[in-house]
């Protein structure tokens, strides 16, 4: 009996093993080397460019790429690079990005990645080596459990211990980083089986037997959410990363469907350029730092339409307190996010490209309208809010305040062609509030995890795949030294990524939570000992410029864009300078900080509970 | 005072928890259970994984595993729809939500005495229907199979009586009537 209970539990035989459905699957078995199956799952996946370091693991690996030409190799100088590029790459096109990385240490630099791109639903898929199988669990050289350590960081993961299994398995990778909710997957590789001889398939169409994520939404939800949208006197838009990840007809039909029903329109930090900055809907982002129409309007609302969006707490703040009078419509492709930290009244799963399309066709059937004497009402209590022009702020002529160095930025290179990337902290709320984007998949940041290093790498992903485009990384000089080994990429490949630091000598956001949390006591958040940002630049071979007079700024950005090939800007910005509106821990939408708001009022502004959380 | 939204977790006073049976169909792959385990951090679950096969796919084994929680009715949900989202996850089917599944467990469990206290365990393990699987002139193992709490009831008596050592399954759980999982 308990031999028969073991016998079902062994793993299964390679015919049972990949979980595509094997009549699904194109079987001109061709026989290859475990790497040439590498090489050529990724050429018909359509990837032609991967990012990568070699190392003795994903030797074979190499040995297949370097007689393959139409598959670009692009060589990183740290495995963290290599993941956010791929995260650029990926966030710019909507294409999967992907990594190529060796063992041991090389899955673990990976690992921010992976979890950053978890966190911000991007799609990867992350090749590792692994040492030979017979060396698995022996703490063999370069050796670490990387399923056991990437389990809780990808969206799948993968062991290949079987060559015949090889190529089913990178299919799948791709099939589950892309379908759905995007995300990471990693497909560790031991190097005996990049070296055995097996059996290639093609991708075919795969109809995985197990996950087969819904697009379409359940039509009568539909028609609950037109119903409740058009009784609404004071509705809302609130749109996330999820419409920049179901492609450009999603940010066309939030545009349509704002259009169609005069609703305002504010989104999260993933999901600015959704619906465009310069849109007479647009209220700006919301949130922790979002303007105070959006999170006022949010606060207010009767009804919320909420499109690929999560309700993360940097969204509403106090929960118990977020947008207490409305009713709540939720459109997500993951129904574990329905419902999470907000109950909805109506969830509706599906992709949002797929169930705006029914929606707005329900709605223009139905000749639904939202009574304009309410709305209008509603957009009189806006403009109200508008008015307070709650991202005003004292300009200089003595320092370059860092609001002006981003408008002045966004002004002097604002276009379809202009993408943006950022680091983590000030210069990214700034840039977020001061930026505008006007189209989708321009905008590349790390928002869930939040992680400083980000910007540069994902820049040159970006770059990579848009030659002609002008990439910025909007950056800070803590953040920059985070990952700043990227700009020998730059170079190497021609990639002239501009990077606009704004220098104000201190993890700036680090330093603020210090002034509004910790009595303005600075612990170890002063940048002491910076490098000359000019001359490090040089040293890479990039060119390198500084500016600290805020007359200088104009000519000094226009420089930036004008030299050819990576530039580094070392702007001087006010060092003191904080970033508003604020919501404080533990307060509400309509209880934000402003500008103008005084020092006794900071201190003031957070009480004792709010102190603890983050 | 309850605010007409809040997150899940405020909660808890308007839902009372419930004991929830959820069976879980999952591909039966080496880490599997790992994953499905990770899902659990919060206190107070238990996990059953338990051989099986779809029926019509005799080539493809699957696993099952039951998992016993309690929470809101709220939470339970989320744990549904958290668990259907794993890559290798069939099917999530809540066994509880019509009140009509069944639910075992298994018990090993070694009594050791002498004299009165003996023969007492030896009657009451009759009364429970436990076998006795193993026997020293001052010790017993017994075997029992039941619903939890009737296997608790069993620790207790035997408590006073020289309780040694207890080895439970966990509990595996089938819902009524004639229709499968799968």
């Amino acid at each position: 009996m308990a031999a028969q209970d073991a016998a079902e539990l062994e793993p299964k035989t390679t015919e049972e093993a990949a979980s595509i459905d094997p009549k699904a699957v194109n079987l001109s078995a061709e026989t290859m080397t475990g790497a040439e199956i590498v090489i050529r799952a990724l050429q018909d996946q359509g990837v032609a460019h991967i990012f990568g370091y070699p190392g003795g693991a994903v030797l074979p690996i190499y040995d297949a790429l370097f007689q393959t030409e139409d598959l670009e190799h692009v060589l990183v100088r740290h495995e963290q690079g290599a993941t956010h590029m791929a995260e650029g790459y990926a966030r710019s096109t909507g294409k999967c990005g992907v990594v190529l990385v060796t063992s041991g240490p090389g899955a673990t630099n990976a690992v921010t990645g992976l979890t950053d791109a978890l966190m911000d639903s991007i799609p990867m898929v992350c090749i590792t080596g692994q040492v030979p199988t017979h060396l698995i669990g022996s703490d063999a050289f370069q050796e670490c459990d990387t399923v056991g350590i990437t389990r809780p960081c990808t969206k799948h993961n993968y062991l290949v211990k079987d060559v015949n299994d090889l190529a089913q398995v990178l299919h799948e990778a791709f099939y589950v980083a892309t379908r759905g909710r995007p995300g990471p997957v990693v497909v560790d590789i031991p190097k005996d089986v990049q070296f055995a001889t097996g059996r290639y398939v093609g991708p075919g169409d795969i109809i995985h037997k197990s996950y087969q994520p819904r697009l379409k939404g359940d039509v009568a939800k539909i028609r609950e959410a037109v119903e409740l949208l058009a009784s609404a006197r004071k509705p809302i838009f609130y749109t996330g990363g999820g419409v920049i990840n179901s492609g450009p007809r999603a940010s066309e039909l939030v545009r349509e469907f704002a259009d169609l029903t005069g609703a305002p329109v504010t989104s999260t930090l993933m999901g600015l350029g959704a619906y465009p900055a310069s849109g007479p809907q647009w209220l700006g982002m919301l949130g922790m730092h979002g303007t105070f129409e959006a999170n006022n309007a949010m606060h207010d609302c009767d009804v919320m339409l909420c499109v690929g969006a999560r309700f993360d707490e940097r969204i509403t703040g106090r929960l118990d307190a977020f947008s207490p009078g409305s009713k709540k419509i939720h459109i997500d492709i993951d129904p574990s996010s329905i419902n999470k930290n907000v109950r909805v009244d109506v969830g509706v799963v599906g992709d949002v490209a797929h169930v705006l399309e029914e929606m707005v066709a329900i709605w223009k059937a139905s000749r639904s309208r939202i009574d304009p004497a309410g709305l209008a009402d509603w957009w009189r209590r806006i403009n109200s809010w508008q008015a307070r022009n709650c991202l005003e702020f004292k300009n200089s002529d003595e320092t370059i305040k860092p609001q002006h160095a981003v408008r002045r930025l966004y002004e002097l290179t604002k276009g379809p062609n202009t993408y943006v990337t950022t680091e983590v902290g000030q210069h990214q709320m700034w840039a977020a509030q001061y930026f505008r984007f006007d189209e989708p998949n321009r905008w590349m940041t790390s928002g869930g995890l939040g992680t400083m290093g980000y910007g540069l790498p994902a820049a040159v992903g970006v770059q990579k795949a848009h030659p002609d485009a002008l990439v910025i990384d909007i950056a800070g000089e803590a953040s920059i030294q985070m990952c700043i080994q990227e700009l020998s990429t730059a170079i190497q490949y021609n990639l002239p990524v501009k990077i606009f630091i704004l220098n104000n000598e201190y993890m700036g956001m680090v330093r603020q939570w210090q002034q509004l949390l910790h009595g303005s006591r600075y612990s170890h958040s002063y940048s002491e000992a910076l490098p000359d940002f000019v001359k490090l630049a040089e040293a890479y071979g990039a060119t390198g410029l500084r500016v600290s007079n805020p007359a200088e700024l104009d000519d000094t950005i226009r420089k930036m864009v004008e030299t050819p090939g990576p530039v580094v800007v070392d702007v001087h910005v006010d060092k003191m300078e904080n970033c508003f509106p604020m919501i404080p821990s533990g307060r509400a939408h309509n209880e934000m900080l402003l500008g103008e708001a005084g020092e006794q009022t900071i201190n003031q502004a957070i009480t004792d509970e709010g102190k603890k959380l983050v | 005072m309850r605010q007409p939204t809040g997150s899940a977790y405020f909660m808890d006073d308007t839902h009372e928890p419930r004991s929830s049976h959820t069976a879980v169909l999952v591909d039966n792959e080496p880490g599997v259970l790992a994953r499905v385990i990770g899902l659990f951090l919060r206190p107070g679950l238990q996990y059953r994984p338990q051989p099986h096969r779809l029926r019509g796919e005799p080539t493809r084994a699957t696993s099952r595993i039951t998992v016993v929680t309690t929470g809101p009715d709220d939470v339970v949900d989320q744990i549904k729809t958290q668990l259907d989202r794993l890559v290798p996850v069939h099917k999530v089917l809540d066994l509880t939500q019509t009140g009509r599944a069944l639910e075992r467990e298994l018990m090993l469990i070694k009594v050791r005495g002498k004299g009165e206290a003996r023969v007492e365990a030896l009657n009451l393990a009759d009364a429970f229907r436990a076998r006795v699987i193993d026997a020293t002139t001052e010790s017993f193992v017994f075997e029992i199979t039941g619903k939890p709490d009737k296997l608790d009831q069993f620790i207790v008596l035997m408590t006073p009586l020289g309780l040694v050592e207890v080895a439970r399954t966990g509990v595996a759980a089938i819902a009524r009537g004639p229709e499968g999982i799968g």
